[in-house]
């Protein structure tokens, strides 16, 4: 029954659109990094389009499919192949039993998202079967070994709160050679740096940390100076802050973001544009758009 | 009760991006107040509107995140600057009581720094209403805040890498209990066997900001 882990790849996780709305309990909202790839995968197989779905870290990922099933792969494009022979991204494709799906290193963006027909069968927590690498709660990451039940069309997942009013779109993956632009706003702590800190902000090109992660873009570049000497109480943190730590260098916060920060936010990138740093790629260039 | 123009200076509205804002106040109590208010009846009561997505409170601030596809900025700043605190005192959410074994590690220098006995140190935990003002470092872990300074004391200086599940711990204003196994640098003073954080509850969280928390000796 079901699907079998053959090799997990560096790492895959199970998420939905995440479940926001519980920040005042201390819970990161979580969800895909690229929602709409994630979104689009499911709508290429008639799922509803917040149905869990497999978030593949550089791909690595091998599968054995036990019975038949229908998948769609999107977000990072590479090579995926389906018994031997390259797949289509960006559509559904049936899979016989018995079927091999291989997942090459990403040419372009990051992370692939793996719909499966059905969703995948996970306990549910708070109306989301995300993994939350932060508090972690949700699915543990795949292993080897490890079994994927399909479910029984996604149903039954609804949470008011996630974005799915806008109808996902095929956006191609980023080149990891050229950089990226992100839309930011001052944040709520703009006024805490030194004169010039928003100009070396948005005037600068950013590179993309190794050490990045669900919790938090960390970028490397000319450091933007604190101009005060006070300490920040600590305060509500939302997805895409700039939180800027005595180093100078900014971390934006993802998904699995902590829900309050100690240190101040100078901006907050636009909620749109998360999607795309969900696929940069480390050593990746960053330019902010301000 | 009080009207808007008696409280609307005393609260000071940042952007935070395109869907959300920061609201800063001058104290702990102001920022209570205004929890109270804006999510009367709990955050979990559906009093929110439609397309609020969190109020978060912390130290001085409470975030306000909303969905843009589903209300509009102005609208939410409007709800914020327009809702009035409930200063009453009157808690927002239901109250939890938490049965604690004392005689932590640190009840002895907690007592000392404190300058009263260790008996004493249990009776004023036992004998305040401690309200939860926010959350933060894990899920389920909660400031509790009281209504008197004598058991403020300094955080370990030295914090250790490990306290357990169910530690009752004091530190600054605050009291707390760790959900989970995890660093940290607060004062112990006891242990419970409640369960601050289980994932499986339909209500995860045992302590929601708002609630009243009273200790008992158990």
């Amino acid at each position: 029954m079901g699907i079998l882990v053959v090799k997990p790849g560096a790492l895959t996780l199970v998420e939905d659109l995440g479940r926001p709305g519980h920040a005042a309990m201390g819970l990161s909202p979580s969800g895909a990094l690229d929602r709409a790839s994630l979104m689009l995968a499911n709508s290429l197989l008639g799922n509803p389009v917040g149905t869990a779905g497999l978030e593949v870290l550089m791909g690595g990922l091998v599968l054995r499919f036990v019975t038949a099933s229908a998948v769609a792969v999107t977000g990072a494009e590479g090579l995926v192949r389906l018994n031997g022979t390259e797949m289509p991204l960006n559509k559904g494709v049936r899979v016989a039993p018995g079927s091999v799906l291989e997942f090459g290193t990403p040419f372009f963006g990051l992370r692939y998202y793996v719909a499966i027909q059905g969703g995948l069968e996970a306990p549910v927590l708070l109306g989301s079967r995300s993994t939350d690498v932060l508090s972690g709660e949700g699915p543990a990451p795949l292993k080897a070994g490890d079994t994927l039940i399909p479910g029984r069309s996604g149903m039954g997942v609804g949470n008011s709160n996630v974005y799915t009013s806008s109808f996902p779109v095929i956006r191609r993956a980023p080149d990891p050679e050229r950089p990226i632009t992100l839309r930011i706003d001052e944040g709520p702590r703009a006024d805490w740096f030194a004169p010039g800190a928003w100009q070396r902000l948005i005037g600068q090109h950013w590179t993309l940390s190794p050490d990045s992660n669900r919790i938090g873009a960390r970028l490397q570049g000319r450091p933007l100076v604190v101009d005060r000497a006070e300490e920040l109480a600590s305060e509500g943190m939302v997805k895409g802050a700039l939180q800027v730590p005595p180093s100078g260098l900014p971390t934006v916060f993802l998904a699995d973001h902590p829900v309050t920060g100690g240190y101040p936010v100078i901006g907050v990138v636009r909620q749109a544009d998360l999607d795309l740093l969900g696929q940069a790629r480390p050593g990746q260039e960053i330019r902010f758009l301000g | 009760m009080t009207n808007q123009a008696d409280h609307a200076d005393e609260l000071r509205i940042l952007g935070c991006g395109d869907a959300a804002f920061l609201a800063e106040f001058p104290n702990l109590d102001s920022v209570l107040a205004h929890y109270r208010g804006l999510t009367k009846g709990g955050p979990a009561a559906g009093s929110l509107p439609a397309g609020v997505i969190d109020v978060v409170p912390a130290a001085r601030t409470i975030l306000v995140t909303f969905n843009p596809s589903v209300i509009e900025g102005a609208a939410v700043h409007h709800w914020i600057r327009s809702t009035p605190p409930e200063r009453s005192g009157a808690p927002v959410g239901s109250e939890v009581q938490i049965e604690v074994r004392y005689g932590g590690p640190d009840l002895s220098d907690v007592a000392h720094h404190l300058g009263v006995s260790e008996a004493q140190v249990v009776n004023l935990h036992t004998g305040s209403a401690w309200t939860a003002a926010f959350s933060g470092f894990a899920p389920g872990f909660v400031y509790l805040v009281t209504d008197h300074a004598r058991l403020h004391v300094p955080r370990r200086s030295n914090p250790r890498t490990t306290v357990p599940a169910g530690a009752v711990g004091l530190a600054g204003e605050f009291s707390g209990v760790y959900p989970r196994q995890s660093p940290g640098g607060w004062q112990l003073i006891g242990t419970t066997t409640a369960v601050l954080w289980d994932a499986s509850r339909r209500e995860p969280a045992l302590i929601q900001p708002g609630d009243t928390v009273r200790f008992v000796e158990a």
